[in-house]
């Protein structure tokens, strides 16, 4: 029960931050209907630009929480520049071309991203700066530690923003209007393209702060960390319903709760066949079932082919 | 092409191993050789991308499938030593059913959900590969498996130097001329497929499937046999690797690997046979003439500021992007495919 109790808290922690990331694929994707393949490397940029600003920061003597919030913003930034870019300079000349043109330029991004990151950063596995969060709080023996409700604090907050947003102000309602018909959105005075920029934008932040926290969380960082994270996330976003916010934030609960539940319990239920190491297989099976069976997802809707 | 193309060739495709030997030196014929695998697996690619517009990203999981069949079949691993003519053909059956596999439930995703889901399928099989070592040692983990077999026909051995009508042959041009056989094949094969029924309902497919549907082609079956043909080409460029590098290990079938044949059969351009080995031959031989950029560092600017490995890397990114901007249909397109890239 106590190791039911805290593979469900892990859950939630590492679901908290596939939601963030899963959201800046549904924000794009429901726009545009593009995979931005390359919005899991912004995370990693995200993590690493927070780990040299902290370690800057800390080097010089600030106190944690000045460095900390220095971090968030420099990382933020730069995501929000790079996210920017990528959209003005690759995906939108390419907006009529066919599905595969921009397909192949997000590929190319991510490669641009993950090899840039490793000029600057290295190849090498870089160490996180000890925040300090690690204090350990326990109820009959599960452990939760505060770096842990941080995230799920401040993820559910930004979650809640977001929907907020969406839903309440004359920006989502563009937003929403841009996907549901661009065309029309158009007609009625929306600036699409701001609206589409805006998408991109607000997904990178979204990728800068979970990069900023899976490196608190896990006290690592490496150029290649975007990919895992991105097509985690991405699976989410497709479980809960790909273009859907509230989905996405639902997707990426149940799979940070279904990997946990996998990773500890995997190996009891198969006699020690499939270890935890197993347990991104089971993220991607978990996506394939999705797509063969309900590929609308849990909340999204069916859209039909158009012709 | 003329006849007197033709020869022309056929002079220069003979003649290349003994020239680059004899000029470049043995390790460029390696790279040769190596090259010509990666012209194997982009023309199998190209069937599944370019001529029925399925975009697989983990293509390399066939090659590793191919690869693997051949090291547990012929190495030490089991105690299994079958012979080449045996294990290819199985290798190649091996990969098609794993394409089946991979085609069968994917049938009714549309492009970019298909690009993820077979990303997902080829890091699966690298997954498994890299643990199937406990509780019963498969695969031999991350060690991968070594002292494979050497390319051999009964006593002919690809690994050794052989005197024929008097001339000293290498090991590494005897197997420049084996890959050669295959790739040729290869090449006839997708030449002849390209233009039958087959080929052109790919086509059909890959420019509206609606549309091909609904003449009363049966997609399911066509998609699938793409990915079964593919994946057949795939398994035999794996096998050969296997044999000719004799040793395999999950390293070498990332997603990086995937990205990197799709680079090769859409810079040539997609569906489009002489642009395919063309783009697959300058990406497999152009990072090895990047290899000398560290020396160059080192000589101009006193030491080494910029990875090579990476850098050659985030150049490919960079021309991919650029690729897709101002040429989406490669440098040499099929006329068809052109067409479609610049629809209005």
């Amino acid at each position: 029960m106590v190791t039911l109790l805290q593979q469900l808290l892990n859950g939630l922690t590492l679901g908290c931050l596939y939601a963030l990331v899963a959201l800046g694929y549904t924000l794009v994707y429901g726009i545009l209907e593009l995979i931005n393949f390359a919005h899991g490397d912004l995370v990693m940029v995200g993590a690493l630009v927070s780990l040299s600003v902290l370690r800057w920061a800390l080097g010089w003597g600030w106190p944690m929480w000045a460095a900390l919030l220095l971090a968030l913003i420099v990382a933020m930034s730069v995501c929000a520049v790079l996210g920017v870019a990528l959209e003005r300079l690759a995906y939108r000349p390419l907006r009529h071309a066919p599905k595969l043109a921009p397909l192949i330029t997000a590929i190319g991004l991510s490669m641009v991203l993950e090899q840039g990151a490793s000029l600057i950063w290295g190849r090498g596995y870089l160490t996180f700066p000890d925040v300090g969060l690690a204090h350990p709080w326990e109820w009959g023996g599960v452990v939760v530690t505060t770096m842990q409700g941080v995230i799920v604090m401040g993820s559910l907050t930004l979650l809640g923003g977001l929907l907020v947003l969406v839903q309440r102000t004359a920006l989502g309602r563009a937003m929403r209007a841009t996907a549901q018909n661009p065309m029309a959105a158009q007609w009625l005075g929306i600036n699409t393209d701001r609206v589409i920029l805006t998408a991109f934008l607000l997904g990178a932040v979204l990728a800068a702060v979970a990069g900023l926290l899976i490196g608190m969380y896990y006290q690592v960082a490496h150029y290649t960390m975007g990919f895992m994270v991105g097509l985690k996330a991405f699976t989410a976003a497709v479980l809960g319903g790909i273009g859907n916010l509230p989905g996405a934030v639902l997707g990426g609960l149940l799979l940070g709760l279904l990997e946990a539940l996998g990773a500890g319990y995997l190996g009891d239920w198969t006699g020690g066949w499939l270890g935890s190491n197993y347990k991104d297989v089971f993220a991607f099976a978990m996506l394939i079932l999705v797509l063969i069976f309900h590929p609308s997802g849990l909340l999204g809707r069916h859209a039909p082919e158009k012709v | 092409m003329t006849l007197a193309g033709r020869w022309l060739v056929a002079v220069l495709l003979v003649s290349c191993p003994f020239v680059v030997e004899m000029w470049l030196g043995r390790g460029w014929l390696r790279i040769l050789d190596f090259a010509l695998l990666s012209v194997l697996l982009a023309l199998g690619l190209n069937i599944v991308v370019g001529y029925a517009g399925l975009l697989d990203l983990g293509f390399i999981a066939f090659f590793g499938v191919g690869a693997y069949v051949y090291a547990l079949l012929g190495s030490p691993q089991f105690g299994w030593h079958w012979p080449l003519w045996l294990v290819l053909p199985l290798g190649a059956m091996v990969a098609a059913s794993f394409g089946v596999a991979l085609g069968w439930p994917t049938l009714g995703l549309r492009g970019d959900y298909l690009a993820i889901v077979t990303m997902g399928f080829g890091e699966i099989i690298r997954i498994f590969l890299n643990n199937l070592n406990a509780p019963v040692n498969i695969t031999n983990g991350p060690q991968g498996i070594t002292l494979i077999d050497p390319l051999h026909l009964g006593h002919w051995s690809f690994s050794r130097a052989h005197t024929i009508l008097g001339w000293q042959v290498s090991s590494l041009t005897g197997t420049y001329f084996l890959f050669l056989g295959f790739v040729l094949a290869a090449v006839l094969l997708s030449g002849r497929l390209e233009h039958s029924r087959i080929g052109r309902a790919w086509m059909a497919i890959r420019e509206d499937e609606l549309a091909a549907a609904s003449m009363g082609l049966d997609t399911r079956r066509l998609k699938l046999l793409a990915f079964a043909m593919g994946a057949c080409f795939g398994g035999v460029s794996g096998g050969l690797f296997a044999g000719f590098q004799g040793f395999v290990s999950p390293e070498s079938f990332t997603l990086q690997e995937s990205v990197m044949i799709l680079c090769m059969v859409v810079l040539g351009g997609m569906g489009n046979l002489r642009g395919v080995v063309v783009g697959a031959l300058l990406l497999a031989l152009l990072p090895e003439l990047l290899r000398p950029v560290g020396h160059w560092q080192v000589r101009w600017l006193g030491q080494v500021w910029l990875d090579p490995a990476a850098l050659r890397l985030f150049l490919f990114g960079v021309a991919l992007v650029i690729l897709m901007r101002w040429r989406p249909e490669g440098l040499f397109p099929s006329r068809a495919r052109a067409r479609e890239w610049h629809r209005p």
